[in-house]
Protein backbone atom coordinates (compact mmCIF):
# COMPACT_ATOMS: atom_id res chain seq x y z
CA UNK A 1 0.00 0.00 0.00
CA UNK A 2 2.52 2.57 0.90
CA UNK A 3 4.73 1.51 -1.91
CA UNK A 4 1.37 2.42 -4.18
CA UNK A 5 1.09 5.10 -2.38
CA UNK A 6 5.17 6.40 -3.16
CA UNK A 7 4.38 4.95 -6.91
CA UNK A 8 1.40 6.98 -7.39
CA UNK A 9 2.91 10.49 -5.97
CA UNK A 10 6.35 9.60 -8.38
CA UNK A 11 4.09 10.18 -11.20
CA UNK A 12 2.09 13.25 -10.27
CA UNK A 13 4.94 14.66 -9.61
CA UNK A 14 6.38 13.32 -13.18
CA UNK A 15 3.19 14.83 -14.73
CA UNK A 16 3.21 18.19 -13.17
CA UNK A 17 6.64 18.74 -14.29
CA UNK A 18 6.37 17.41 -17.73
CA UNK A 19 3.18 19.48 -18.13
CA UNK A 20 4.97 22.47 -16.79
CA UNK A 21 8.44 21.53 -18.65
CA UNK A 22 6.42 21.16 -21.81
CA UNK A 23 4.36 24.46 -21.68
CA UNK A 24 7.39 26.33 -20.92
CA UNK A 25 9.63 25.26 -23.88
CA UNK A 26 6.26 25.42 -25.89
CA UNK A 27 6.55 29.28 -25.54
CA UNK A 28 9.73 29.05 -26.97
CA UNK A 29 8.73 27.30 -29.92
CA UNK A 30 6.09 29.23 -30.44
CA UNK A 31 8.23 32.00 -31.31
CA UNK A 32 10.79 29.91 -32.84
CA UNK A 33 7.65 28.83 -35.13
CA UNK A 34 6.27 32.36 -36.11
CA UNK A 35 9.75 33.48 -36.58
CA UNK A 36 10.27 30.59 -38.87
CA UNK A 37 6.64 31.42 -40.58
CA UNK A 38 7.32 35.05 -41.07
CA UNK A 39 11.19 34.76 -41.74
CA UNK A 40 12.98 36.29 -39.07
CA UNK A 41 14.96 34.63 -36.26
CA UNK A 42 13.44 34.85 -33.30
CA UNK A 43 14.63 35.15 -29.38
CA UNK A 44 18.37 33.74 -29.83
CA UNK A 45 20.21 35.76 -27.16
CA UNK A 46 19.54 33.84 -24.34
CA UNK A 47 21.68 30.44 -24.38
CA UNK A 48 22.68 28.69 -27.46
CA UNK A 49 19.69 29.57 -30.15
CA UNK A 50 17.64 31.28 -27.24
CA UNK A 51 17.69 28.04 -25.02
CA UNK A 52 17.07 29.59 -22.12
CA UNK A 53 14.74 32.08 -22.90
CA UNK A 54 11.44 30.60 -20.93
CA UNK A 55 14.01 30.86 -17.80
CA UNK A 56 14.61 34.37 -18.70
CA UNK A 57 10.94 35.20 -19.03
CA UNK A 58 9.71 32.89 -15.95
CA UNK A 59 12.29 35.40 -13.72
CA UNK A 60 11.14 38.40 -15.51
CA UNK A 61 7.71 37.40 -14.59
CA UNK A 62 8.47 36.84 -11.23
CA UNK A 63 10.23 40.13 -10.14
CA UNK A 64 7.71 42.55 -12.07
CA UNK A 65 5.56 44.61 -9.51
CA UNK A 66 2.41 42.71 -8.76
CA UNK A 67 -0.65 45.45 -9.03
CA UNK A 68 -3.63 44.49 -7.19
CA UNK A 69 -6.71 47.03 -8.53
CA UNK A 70 -8.11 48.67 -5.58
CA UNK A 71 -11.48 48.73 -5.74
CA UNK A 72 -10.98 45.00 -6.81
CA UNK A 73 -12.17 41.92 -5.19
CA UNK A 74 -8.59 41.07 -3.41
CA UNK A 75 -9.78 37.50 -2.78
CA UNK A 76 -11.30 36.96 -6.36
CA UNK A 77 -8.88 38.68 -8.54
CA UNK A 78 -5.90 36.15 -7.03
CA UNK A 79 -8.65 33.06 -7.03
CA UNK A 80 -8.63 33.79 -10.97
CA UNK A 81 -5.58 32.90 -11.94
CA UNK A 82 -4.95 30.31 -9.75
CA UNK A 83 -8.50 28.54 -10.35
CA UNK A 84 -7.75 28.29 -14.01
CA UNK A 85 -3.95 26.97 -13.67
CA UNK A 86 -4.93 24.60 -11.34
CA UNK A 87 -7.93 22.94 -13.63
CA UNK A 88 -5.72 23.29 -17.03
CA UNK A 89 -2.75 21.05 -14.79
CA UNK A 90 -5.70 18.38 -13.34
CA UNK A 91 -6.90 17.31 -17.19
CA UNK A 92 -3.38 15.19 -16.94
CA UNK A 93 -3.90 12.75 -14.20
CA UNK A 94 -6.24 10.67 -16.65
CA UNK A 95 -4.13 10.45 -19.50
CA UNK A 96 -1.90 7.01 -20.02
CA UNK A 97 1.24 8.41 -20.65
CA UNK A 98 2.55 4.79 -21.83
CA UNK A 99 1.75 0.90 -21.44
CA UNK A 100 1.97 -1.06 -18.17
CA UNK A 101 5.41 -2.20 -17.08
CA UNK A 102 6.37 -4.83 -14.82
CA UNK A 103 9.40 -4.45 -12.16
CA UNK A 104 10.05 -7.29 -9.39
CA UNK A 105 6.69 -9.10 -10.46
CA UNK A 106 4.24 -5.97 -9.97
CA UNK A 107 2.20 -4.02 -12.86
CA UNK A 108 2.74 -0.42 -12.58
CA UNK A 109 0.75 1.63 -15.13
CA UNK A 110 1.95 4.98 -16.54
CA UNK A 111 -1.07 6.59 -15.70
CA UNK A 112 -2.36 8.55 -12.25
CA UNK A 113 -5.37 6.89 -12.40
CA UNK A 114 -7.55 4.92 -14.79
CA UNK A 115 -11.18 5.68 -13.76
CA UNK A 116 -13.82 4.56 -15.87
CA UNK A 117 -15.77 7.80 -16.55
CA UNK A 118 -12.22 9.24 -17.50
CA UNK A 119 -13.91 11.34 -20.68
CA UNK A 120 -16.77 12.75 -18.64
CA UNK A 121 -13.85 13.73 -15.98
CA UNK A 122 -12.39 15.43 -18.78
CA UNK A 123 -15.06 17.27 -19.75
CA UNK A 124 -15.77 18.27 -16.22
CA UNK A 125 -12.51 19.41 -15.77
CA UNK A 126 -13.14 21.79 -19.03
CA UNK A 127 -16.54 23.29 -17.67
CA UNK A 128 -15.08 24.71 -14.56
CA UNK A 129 -11.93 25.57 -16.16
CA UNK A 130 -13.60 28.32 -17.49
CA UNK A 131 -14.67 30.17 -13.79
CA UNK A 132 -11.25 31.13 -14.29
CA UNK A 133 -11.42 33.21 -16.99
CA UNK A 134 -14.87 34.75 -15.51
CA UNK A 135 -13.86 35.32 -11.64
CA UNK A 136 -10.39 36.68 -13.24
CA UNK A 137 -12.41 39.01 -15.87
CA UNK A 138 -15.05 40.27 -13.43
CA UNK A 139 -13.07 41.03 -10.10
CA UNK A 140 -10.48 43.15 -12.02
CA UNK A 141 -13.58 45.67 -12.28
CA UNK A 142 -12.17 46.49 -15.74
CA UNK A 143 -14.89 46.61 -18.59
CA UNK A 144 -12.61 45.28 -21.00
CA UNK A 145 -11.78 42.62 -18.89
CA UNK A 146 -15.57 41.87 -18.15
CA UNK A 147 -16.24 41.59 -21.98
CA UNK A 148 -13.02 39.34 -22.76
CA UNK A 149 -14.40 37.22 -19.71
CA UNK A 150 -17.97 36.88 -21.05
CA UNK A 151 -16.55 36.76 -24.99
CA UNK A 152 -14.57 33.55 -23.15
CA UNK A 153 -16.92 31.71 -21.46
CA UNK A 154 -20.10 32.16 -23.89
CA UNK A 155 -17.46 31.11 -26.63
CA UNK A 156 -16.20 27.97 -24.50
CA UNK A 157 -19.84 26.90 -23.35
CA UNK A 158 -20.57 27.16 -27.07
CA UNK A 159 -18.16 24.80 -28.67
CA UNK A 160 -18.29 22.36 -25.93
CA UNK A 161 -21.50 21.04 -27.17
CA UNK A 162 -19.93 20.29 -30.42
CA UNK A 163 -16.92 18.88 -29.09
CA UNK A 164 -19.03 16.58 -26.56
CA UNK A 165 -21.23 15.15 -29.18
CA UNK A 166 -18.27 14.29 -31.90
CA UNK A 167 -16.54 12.28 -28.54
CA UNK A 168 -20.06 10.47 -28.00
CA UNK A 169 -19.32 9.12 -31.37
CA UNK A 170 -15.82 8.08 -30.66
CA UNK A 171 -17.10 6.40 -27.49
CA UNK A 172 -19.62 4.73 -29.71
CA UNK A 173 -16.31 3.60 -32.11
CA UNK A 174 -14.35 2.42 -29.48
CA UNK A 175 -17.04 0.06 -27.83
CA UNK A 176 -19.01 2.06 -25.92
CA UNK A 177 -15.86 2.73 -22.82
CA UNK A 178 -15.48 5.69 -20.91
CA UNK A 179 -12.11 5.14 -19.47
CA UNK A 180 -9.22 6.64 -21.92
CA UNK A 181 -6.62 3.54 -21.10
CA UNK A 182 -9.40 1.23 -22.85
CA UNK A 183 -9.76 3.76 -25.69
CA UNK A 184 -6.18 4.07 -26.30
CA UNK A 185 -5.69 -0.10 -25.84
CA UNK A 186 -8.62 -0.57 -28.56
CA UNK A 187 -6.47 0.95 -31.15
CA UNK A 188 -3.19 -1.48 -30.11
CA UNK A 189 -4.11 -4.31 -32.30
CA UNK A 190 -6.15 -2.55 -34.86
CA UNK A 191 -6.03 0.84 -36.90
CA UNK A 192 -6.15 4.38 -35.37
CA UNK A 193 -9.86 5.61 -34.68
CA UNK A 194 -8.85 8.69 -37.41
CA UNK A 195 -9.72 5.76 -39.63
CA UNK A 196 -13.76 5.49 -38.19
CA UNK A 197 -14.01 9.32 -36.74
CA UNK A 198 -12.44 11.58 -39.72
CA UNK A 199 -15.78 14.40 -39.61
CA UNK A 200 -15.47 13.41 -35.52
CA UNK A 201 -11.52 14.10 -35.48
CA UNK A 202 -12.01 17.88 -37.65
CA UNK A 203 -14.82 19.00 -35.15
CA UNK A 204 -12.97 17.76 -32.10
CA UNK A 205 -9.90 19.99 -33.58
CA UNK A 206 -11.82 23.22 -34.46
CA UNK A 207 -13.07 22.66 -30.91
CA UNK A 208 -10.12 22.04 -28.97
CA UNK A 209 -8.93 25.73 -30.96
CA UNK A 210 -11.75 27.40 -29.25
CA UNK A 211 -11.70 25.61 -26.14
CA UNK A 212 -7.84 26.61 -25.24
CA UNK A 213 -8.70 29.94 -27.08
CA UNK A 214 -5.99 30.08 -29.36
CA UNK A 215 -5.75 31.83 -32.55
CA UNK A 216 -7.96 31.50 -34.68
CA UNK A 217 -10.64 31.82 -31.89
CA UNK A 218 -8.68 33.96 -29.36
CA UNK A 219 -11.21 36.87 -29.36
CA UNK A 220 -11.03 36.76 -24.94
CA UNK A 221 -8.15 38.14 -25.40
CA UNK A 222 -8.61 40.45 -28.77
CA UNK A 223 -5.84 43.55 -28.34
CA UNK A 224 -7.51 45.31 -31.10
CA UNK A 225 -10.79 45.81 -29.24
CA UNK A 226 -10.15 44.87 -25.81
CA UNK A 227 -7.06 46.26 -24.47
CA UNK A 228 -5.79 42.69 -23.63
CA UNK A 229 -9.32 40.84 -23.08
CA UNK A 230 -9.29 39.33 -19.44
CA UNK A 231 -6.20 39.72 -18.17
CA UNK A 232 -6.24 43.09 -18.60
CA UNK A 233 -5.73 44.43 -15.20
CA UNK A 234 -2.85 41.28 -14.21
CA UNK A 235 0.43 41.61 -13.57
CA UNK A 236 3.36 39.96 -12.53
CA UNK A 237 3.05 36.14 -12.44
CA UNK A 238 -0.91 36.28 -11.93
CA UNK A 239 -0.43 37.50 -15.69
CA UNK A 240 1.97 34.11 -16.69
CA UNK A 241 -0.45 32.08 -15.03
CA UNK A 242 -2.76 33.05 -17.24
CA UNK A 243 -0.88 32.95 -20.10
CA UNK A 244 1.10 29.70 -18.84
CA UNK A 245 -1.85 27.65 -18.54
CA UNK A 246 -2.85 28.13 -22.07
CA UNK A 247 0.23 26.31 -23.24
CA UNK A 248 -0.55 23.85 -20.64
CA UNK A 249 -4.13 23.50 -21.93
CA UNK A 250 -2.45 23.22 -25.45
CA UNK A 251 -0.27 20.34 -24.24
CA UNK A 252 -2.56 18.44 -22.94
CA UNK A 253 -5.46 18.78 -25.43
CA UNK A 254 -2.72 17.54 -27.98
CA UNK A 255 -2.19 14.45 -25.67
CA UNK A 256 -6.06 14.47 -25.43
CA UNK A 257 -6.23 14.12 -29.19
CA UNK A 258 -3.83 11.73 -29.79
CA UNK A 259 -5.33 9.63 -27.31
CA UNK A 260 -8.42 9.68 -28.80
CA UNK A 261 -8.13 9.48 -32.51
CA UNK A 262 -4.19 8.56 -33.14
CA UNK A 263 -3.72 5.74 -30.83
CA UNK A 264 -1.83 7.46 -28.27
CA UNK A 265 1.09 5.40 -26.80
CA UNK A 266 0.56 2.81 -29.99
CA UNK A 267 2.38 3.07 -33.05
CA UNK A 268 2.36 1.06 -36.72
CA UNK A 269 4.77 -2.26 -36.44
CA UNK A 270 5.02 -1.58 -32.52
CA UNK A 271 4.85 -5.76 -32.19
CA UNK A 272 7.55 -6.51 -34.45
CA UNK A 273 10.13 -3.88 -33.49
CA UNK A 274 9.41 -5.13 -29.65
CA UNK A 275 9.98 -8.89 -30.95
CA UNK A 276 12.98 -7.46 -33.23
CA UNK A 277 14.56 -5.33 -30.27
CA UNK A 278 13.97 -8.47 -28.18
CA UNK A 279 11.91 -7.24 -25.36
CA UNK A 280 9.25 -9.30 -23.72
CA UNK A 281 5.97 -7.81 -22.56
CA UNK A 282 6.26 -5.75 -19.36
CA UNK A 283 9.12 -4.67 -20.05
CA UNK A 284 10.35 -0.49 -18.91
CA UNK A 285 11.87 0.13 -22.40
CA UNK A 286 8.28 -0.43 -24.08
CA UNK A 287 6.81 1.99 -22.18
CA UNK A 288 10.09 4.67 -22.73
CA UNK A 289 9.25 3.98 -26.60
CA UNK A 290 5.90 3.97 -26.04
CA UNK A 291 5.73 7.53 -24.62
CA UNK A 292 8.09 8.49 -27.14
CA UNK A 293 5.62 7.62 -29.55
CA UNK A 294 3.25 9.30 -27.85
CA UNK A 295 5.36 12.43 -27.34
CA UNK A 296 6.06 12.74 -30.84
CA UNK A 297 2.39 12.71 -31.64
CA UNK A 298 1.61 15.91 -29.25
CA UNK A 299 5.02 17.74 -30.77
CA UNK A 300 3.34 17.44 -34.25
CA UNK A 301 -0.37 18.83 -32.53
CA UNK A 302 1.23 21.42 -30.95
CA UNK A 303 3.08 22.72 -34.48
CA UNK A 304 -0.49 22.40 -35.91
CA UNK A 305 -1.73 24.75 -33.59
CA UNK A 306 0.64 27.07 -34.13
CA UNK A 307 0.41 26.94 -37.84
CA UNK A 308 -2.80 27.69 -37.49
CA UNK A 309 -1.90 30.46 -34.82
CA UNK A 310 0.10 32.12 -37.40
CA UNK A 311 -1.59 31.47 -40.83
CA UNK A 312 -5.68 32.47 -39.87
CA UNK A 313 -6.83 35.51 -39.26
CA UNK A 314 -8.70 36.35 -36.36
CA UNK A 315 -12.84 35.37 -36.62
CA UNK A 316 -15.43 38.16 -36.28
CA UNK A 317 -17.22 37.12 -32.74
CA UNK A 318 -20.83 36.73 -34.76
CA UNK A 319 -18.76 34.40 -37.35
CA UNK A 320 -17.21 32.47 -34.02
CA UNK A 321 -20.90 31.50 -32.79
CA UNK A 322 -22.11 30.83 -36.09
CA UNK A 323 -19.43 28.45 -36.82
CA UNK A 324 -20.34 26.62 -33.60
CA UNK A 325 -23.79 26.52 -33.49
CA UNK A 326 -24.97 26.38 -37.05
CA UNK A 327 -22.12 24.93 -38.63
CA UNK A 328 -20.17 22.63 -36.04
CA UNK A 329 -23.05 21.05 -34.12
CA UNK A 330 -25.16 19.90 -36.91
CA UNK A 331 -22.13 18.59 -38.62
CA UNK A 332 -21.11 16.75 -35.04
CA UNK A 333 -24.98 15.49 -35.10
CA UNK A 334 -24.70 14.17 -38.65
CA UNK A 335 -21.13 12.31 -37.55
CA UNK A 336 -22.89 10.91 -34.68
CA UNK A 337 -26.10 9.29 -37.11
CA UNK A 338 -22.91 8.35 -39.29
CA UNK A 339 -21.15 6.89 -36.67
CA UNK A 340 -23.89 4.94 -35.13
CA UNK A 341 -24.79 3.28 -39.20
CA UNK A 342 -20.99 2.82 -39.92
CA UNK A 343 -20.83 1.41 -36.03
CA UNK A 344 -23.90 -1.21 -36.76
CA UNK A 345 -22.81 -2.74 -40.01
CA UNK A 346 -19.44 -3.14 -38.41
CA UNK A 347 -21.40 -4.96 -35.85
CA UNK A 348 -20.14 -3.26 -33.13
CA UNK A 349 -23.49 -2.46 -31.52
CA UNK A 350 -26.21 -5.04 -29.77
CA UNK A 351 -29.18 -4.36 -29.38
CA UNK B 1 -12.22 7.50 14.44
CA UNK B 2 -14.37 8.07 17.50
CA UNK B 3 -16.33 5.24 16.02
CA UNK B 4 -17.47 6.02 12.44
CA UNK B 5 -15.73 4.87 9.27
CA UNK B 6 -14.33 7.01 6.73
CA UNK B 7 -17.58 6.95 4.90
CA UNK B 8 -19.71 8.42 7.82
CA UNK B 9 -16.68 10.93 8.03
CA UNK B 10 -16.48 11.92 3.95
CA UNK B 11 -21.16 12.04 4.76
CA UNK B 12 -20.82 14.24 7.89
CA UNK B 13 -18.28 17.07 6.46
CA UNK B 14 -19.74 17.07 2.88
CA UNK B 15 -23.00 17.81 4.79
CA UNK B 16 -21.62 20.51 6.86
CA UNK B 17 -20.11 21.92 3.90
CA UNK B 18 -23.44 21.77 1.50
CA UNK B 19 -25.46 23.28 4.23
CA UNK B 20 -22.63 26.07 4.91
CA UNK B 21 -22.19 27.53 1.40
CA UNK B 22 -26.24 27.03 0.98
CA UNK B 23 -26.64 29.30 4.01
CA UNK B 24 -23.59 31.51 2.68
CA UNK B 25 -25.73 31.70 -0.92
CA UNK B 26 -28.65 32.88 1.04
CA UNK B 27 -26.41 35.60 3.77
CA UNK B 28 -23.91 36.95 1.01
CA UNK B 29 -24.31 40.47 0.24
CA UNK B 30 -22.94 40.32 -3.06
CA UNK B 31 -24.71 38.37 -6.23
CA UNK B 32 -21.74 37.39 -7.60
CA UNK B 33 -20.99 35.00 -4.37
CA UNK B 34 -23.56 33.82 -4.26
CA UNK B 35 -23.64 32.06 -7.35
CA UNK B 36 -20.12 31.20 -6.23
CA UNK B 37 -21.48 29.35 -3.53
CA UNK B 38 -23.84 27.61 -4.59
CA UNK B 39 -21.38 26.23 -7.30
CA UNK B 40 -19.22 25.03 -4.07
CA UNK B 41 -23.20 23.62 -2.93
CA UNK B 42 -23.10 21.87 -5.96
CA UNK B 43 -19.63 20.21 -5.50
CA UNK B 44 -20.72 18.95 -2.31
CA UNK B 45 -24.03 17.24 -3.59
CA UNK B 46 -21.77 16.01 -6.31
CA UNK B 47 -19.56 14.40 -3.57
CA UNK B 48 -22.85 12.80 -2.08
CA UNK B 49 -23.36 11.54 -5.28
CA UNK B 50 -19.89 9.68 -5.34
CA UNK B 51 -20.40 8.47 -1.63
CA UNK B 52 -23.57 6.81 -3.03
CA UNK B 53 -21.56 5.05 -5.64
CA UNK B 54 -23.37 6.92 -8.23
CA UNK B 55 -20.36 8.45 -10.01
CA UNK B 56 -21.98 9.02 -13.55
CA UNK B 57 -24.55 11.09 -11.97
CA UNK B 58 -21.77 13.09 -9.99
CA UNK B 59 -19.70 13.90 -12.75
CA UNK B 60 -22.74 15.10 -15.18
CA UNK B 61 -24.19 16.86 -11.82
CA UNK B 62 -20.58 18.58 -12.15
CA UNK B 63 -20.52 19.49 -15.90
CA UNK B 64 -24.47 20.27 -16.64
CA UNK B 65 -25.07 22.33 -13.04
CA UNK B 66 -21.49 23.35 -12.44
CA UNK B 67 -19.62 23.55 -15.76
CA UNK B 68 -23.05 25.23 -17.62
CA UNK B 69 -26.17 26.44 -16.00
CA UNK B 70 -24.05 28.35 -12.88
CA UNK B 71 -21.79 30.03 -16.17
CA UNK B 72 -24.68 30.99 -17.56
CA UNK B 73 -26.10 32.38 -14.07
CA UNK B 74 -23.00 34.49 -13.58
CA UNK B 75 -22.88 35.48 -16.71
CA UNK B 76 -25.85 37.50 -16.72
CA UNK B 77 -25.68 38.75 -13.23
CA UNK B 78 -22.22 40.24 -14.10
CA UNK B 79 -23.69 41.28 -17.33
CA UNK B 80 -26.54 43.15 -15.12
CA UNK B 81 -23.59 44.62 -12.63
CA UNK B 82 -26.06 44.04 -9.46
CA UNK B 83 -24.97 45.44 -6.55
CA UNK B 84 -26.41 46.70 -3.72
CA UNK B 85 -27.12 50.17 -4.59
CA UNK B 86 -28.45 49.59 -8.25
CA UNK B 87 -31.17 47.14 -6.63
CA UNK B 88 -34.42 48.60 -5.61
CA UNK B 89 -35.40 48.08 -1.92
CA UNK B 90 -37.88 45.52 -1.18
CA UNK B 91 -41.18 46.84 0.55
CA UNK B 92 -42.00 45.38 4.29
CA UNK B 93 -45.08 43.44 2.68
CA UNK B 94 -42.65 41.38 -0.18
CA UNK B 95 -40.60 40.53 2.81
CA UNK B 96 -43.48 39.10 4.88
CA UNK B 97 -45.21 37.58 2.22
CA UNK B 98 -41.53 35.91 1.02
CA UNK B 99 -40.94 34.70 4.77
CA UNK B 100 -44.50 33.36 4.64
CA UNK B 101 -43.79 31.21 1.43
CA UNK B 102 -40.46 29.86 2.28
CA UNK B 103 -41.88 29.03 5.63
CA UNK B 104 -44.29 26.91 4.07
CA UNK B 105 -42.35 25.51 1.84
CA UNK B 106 -39.93 24.47 4.59
CA UNK B 107 -43.17 22.97 6.26
CA UNK B 108 -44.03 20.98 3.50
CA UNK B 109 -40.39 19.72 3.18
CA UNK B 110 -40.21 18.61 6.78
CA UNK B 111 -43.57 17.13 6.68
CA UNK B 112 -42.64 15.08 3.58
CA UNK B 113 -39.34 14.11 5.30
CA UNK B 114 -41.13 12.83 8.19
CA UNK B 115 -42.60 10.13 6.94
CA UNK B 116 -39.03 8.84 5.31
CA UNK B 117 -38.08 6.53 8.20
CA UNK B 118 -41.01 3.82 7.24
CA UNK B 119 -39.61 3.66 3.70
CA UNK B 120 -37.88 0.65 3.13
CA UNK B 121 -34.95 1.74 0.70
CA UNK B 122 -33.23 -1.04 -1.51
CA UNK B 123 -29.56 -0.03 -0.96
CA UNK B 124 -27.72 -2.38 -2.85
CA UNK B 125 -23.96 -2.24 -1.81
CA UNK B 126 -21.90 -2.93 -5.06
CA UNK B 127 -20.00 -0.16 -6.60
CA UNK B 128 -21.21 -1.05 -10.17
CA UNK B 129 -24.46 0.10 -9.84
CA UNK B 130 -23.92 3.88 -11.25
CA UNK B 131 -21.67 2.91 -14.01
CA UNK B 132 -22.41 4.10 -17.51
CA UNK B 133 -23.55 0.68 -18.89
CA UNK B 134 -25.90 0.06 -15.99
CA UNK B 135 -27.64 3.41 -16.20
CA UNK B 136 -28.16 2.95 -19.41
CA UNK B 137 -29.92 -0.60 -19.49
CA UNK B 138 -31.96 0.88 -16.23
CA UNK B 139 -32.45 3.74 -18.29
CA UNK B 140 -33.62 2.40 -22.11
CA UNK B 141 -34.86 -0.71 -21.01
CA UNK B 142 -36.78 -0.87 -17.74
CA UNK B 143 -37.89 3.44 -17.62
CA UNK B 144 -37.79 3.97 -21.44
CA UNK B 145 -41.29 5.38 -21.28
CA UNK B 146 -40.21 8.21 -18.59
CA UNK B 147 -37.41 9.00 -19.88
CA UNK B 148 -38.28 9.47 -23.25
CA UNK B 149 -41.17 12.12 -22.05
CA UNK B 150 -38.78 13.88 -20.33
CA UNK B 151 -36.57 14.24 -23.28
CA UNK B 152 -40.23 15.74 -24.92
CA UNK B 153 -40.56 17.87 -22.17
CA UNK B 154 -37.05 19.22 -22.49
CA UNK B 155 -37.37 19.46 -26.23
CA UNK B 156 -40.47 21.52 -25.51
CA UNK B 157 -39.04 23.66 -23.15
CA UNK B 158 -36.06 24.37 -25.77
CA UNK B 159 -38.41 25.07 -28.50
CA UNK B 160 -40.54 27.73 -26.11
CA UNK B 161 -37.36 29.26 -25.21
CA UNK B 162 -35.94 29.84 -28.60
CA UNK B 163 -39.83 31.19 -29.24
CA UNK B 164 -39.48 33.63 -26.25
CA UNK B 165 -36.58 34.69 -27.29
CA UNK B 166 -37.07 35.37 -30.80
CA UNK B 167 -40.43 36.84 -30.54
CA UNK B 168 -38.73 40.83 -30.24
CA UNK B 169 -36.53 40.20 -33.08
CA UNK B 170 -39.68 39.98 -35.46
CA UNK B 171 -41.63 43.00 -34.62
Amino acid sequence: MISFIIYKFIVCVVVFGLSLGVAAYATLWERKFAAFLQDRVGPDKAGWHGILQPLADGGKMFFKEEIIPNVSNRFLFILGPSLFMMTALMTGSVIPWGADFTMDGKVYSAQITDINIGVLYLFGVVSVGVYGIMIGGWASNNKFALLGAIRASSQMISYEIAMGISVIALVITSGGTLSLREIVGQQDAGVANIVWQPLGFLIFFVCALAETNRAPFDLPECESELVGGYHTEYSSMKLGLFLFAEYINMFISSAIMSSFYFGGFNFPFAAELYSAMGLEAGSFWITLIGFGALFTKIFMFICVFMWVRWTLPRFRYDQLMNLGWKILIPLSLLNLAITVVVEFFRGNLHF
Amino acid sequence: MLGYTITQWLFGILSFLAIMFGLLVVFSRNPVSSVLYLVLTFFCIAGHYLLMNAQFLAIVHVVVYAGAIMVLFLFIIMLMNLNEDSEPQKTWLTKIIAAVAGGMMLFVLVGSLKGSEQLSLSVSGSPQIGLVKNLGQVLFKDFLFPFEIASILLLAALVGAILIGKKEAKS
